[in-house]
């Protein structure tokens, strides 16, 4: 086990925000960080403001369950996820901070003969990709997570599985501390208690944000607000095809290691991984309504918790500690949307919806190439706004394992 | 769980309803007519306001009827309840 990192106090300054910037990232969670660590450290852009309403890496990047991979089907997909997936294999040492990235491996089972097929059809399109992908029987996932019941007599009996060797997980809060820290050390201000209540234009093109500590002008301003960006794209009367909903996740008590990597369902719904410190973390599907609450439903736990007793018997003693909800922005395609926006110099990331903590570096060096450039970059091409109205969607639903 | 007031039966638990998202969305008058861009307005772009909300939800376990709702997305309050025929309130 690595060492443990220092107390988040000591890792950054809590400056008070200059008047101007030359770029301004809204949102101060794990992809906001990772966006403003890669314009210092690749563009030399260090003229940098992360603005977070809250605390540093307090919205979703405190409430995700953490699951790294990147076994999408489409070539769109698999050009940004295999890139973040390659960058977090060396994060720890290009951010010189434990991450506890632990590469376990991720099963995503099969319980139908439809699931089979979808998955073989999945691996094939990994294996074309260069992506780490096989698929395995009931006995192989036996092999791998013991824990599991494979038993033909349950509901919906676990046929098989996808497994990807290289996926895994981190720890959310180190990543996030990891990249502030990395970040303030290449000059990067991190705004804390910092609200963005208008965003200032003039023939349209962006001039900067009204905030709760006053106005600051910038050069770019850039989103990354995940659940809330529809709200700030509204400031500069632009719509956004996304629906914020709450998402479920859980934990138990504290057990002795017994899962050893993670297993994911799409047809009963849940996900499962054990942290380092031995809680079991469990994601469940998001709730239908849209909501800014962050709070859901107590029946989609009930529900994923039956899900998971089906598929784990031996978590039935097992007491539960905790349920909180993230706000995940859903788009019409399972697909996030980066890219330029029709207004100047306004950048846009958003629409991760359930699955935007594996992108976190990914992103981060994506977005941060097409700020600086002023055009997207490769992997960020095929996820632009415009394909809503060209048609050219990115249909990920079956390689997200959240129902929506 | 939330108490949903369904127009018919009276407030029943969440659980009994399905959501339908966005009330108030007219199928366009003259199809043919419409741009690309209106067309992706149309099928992809729907309201997803921080605050009060019009939406659609369905009795499907009870009386299996839809109505409408104006909602409070913070904090989950449902500010009214009103039939598909009734126009959506005005809340203050």
């Amino acid at each position: 086990m690595t060492d443990l990192p220092d107390h988040p106090d000591f890792l950054w300054a809590d400056p008070e925000p200059k008047k101007a910037y030359d770029v301004i990232v809204v949102g101060g969670g794990g992809h906001g960080l990772a966006t403003a660590y890669y314009l210092a450290k690749v563009h030399g852009i260090t003229n940098v403001a992360v603005l977070e309403k809250g605390w540093l890496a307090g919205g979703n990047m405190a409430r995700n369950t953490t699951i790294i991979r990147s076994n999408y089907l489409w070539d769109e997909s698999s050009g940004i996820y295999e890139h973040s997936l390659k960058l977090w294999e060396g994060l720890e040492e290009d951010l010189g901070y434990p991450i506890l990235f632990s590469q376990r491996g991720v099963l995503n089972l099969a319980h139908s003969l439809q699931d089979v097929r979808d998955s073989v059809r999945r691996v094939e399109a990994n294996k074309l990709n260069g992506i780490d992908a096989e698929w395995v029987d009931a006995d192989g996932v036996k092999e791998i997570c013991p824990i599991v019941n494979t038993s033909p007599d349950v509901r919906y009996p676990v046929l098989g599985a996808t497994f990807q060797p290289r996926a895994g997980i981190a720890k959310h809060d180190y990543v996030a501390w990891g990249f502030a820290r990395a970040a303030h050390e290449r000059g990067v201000d991190l705004i804390q208690n910092c609200e963005v209540t208008g965003i200032s234009t003039t023939d349209g093109r962006v001039t900067g944000v009204e905030t709760s500590r006053g106005r600051i002008a910038a050069g770019k301003v850039a989103l990354c607000a995940a659940g809330h960006s529809s709200v700030l794209a509204r400031m500069v009367g632009l719509d956004l095809p996304l629906m914020s909903h709450p998402l479920q996740a859980l934990v138990s008590e504290l057990l002795e290691p017994i899962h050893p990597t993670v297993v994911m369902s799409n047809a009963v719904h849940v996900y499962v991984s054990q942290a380092h410190k031995g809680e079991l973390v469990m994601g469940a599907g998001i709730d239908s309504y849209n909501g800014y609450g962050q709070r859901g439903s107590f029946h989609i736990i009930e529900q994923q918790m039956a899900a998971a007793l089906e598929l784990f018997p031996v978590f039935a003693r097992a007491h539960l500690l905790r349920t909180w909800a993230g706000i995940v922005d859903v788009s019409p395609d399972a697909s996030p949307i980066i890219g330029l926006t029709p207004v100047e110099n306004l950048f846009l990331n958003c629409g991760w919806g359930t699955g935007g903590f594996k992108a976190t570096p990914g992103v981060g060096d994506v977005f941060a190439a097409t700020i600086a450039r002023g055009k997207p970059h490769e992997y960020a091409e095929p996820f632009s706004l415009d394909r809503f109205t060209t048609g050219a969607l990115v249909d990920e639903h079956g390689a997200a394992a959240v129902a929506h | 769980m939330q108490l949903i007031p369904c127009p018919w039966c009276g407030p029943r638990e969440e659980a009994e309803f399905h959501y339908g998202g966005q009330a108030h969305v007219a199928y366009p008058s003259d199809p043919s007519a419409l741009s690309d861009e209106e067309w992706a307005k149309f099928v992809f772009f729907r309201a997803n306001p921080s605050g009060p909300f019009a939406e659609r939800w369905s009795h499907s376990a009870g009386c299996r009827r839809w109505f409408n709702a104006v909602r409070d997305t913070r904090t989950h309050d449902l500010l009214a309840v009103y039939r598909l025929d009734e126009p959506k309130p005005v809340i203050p």
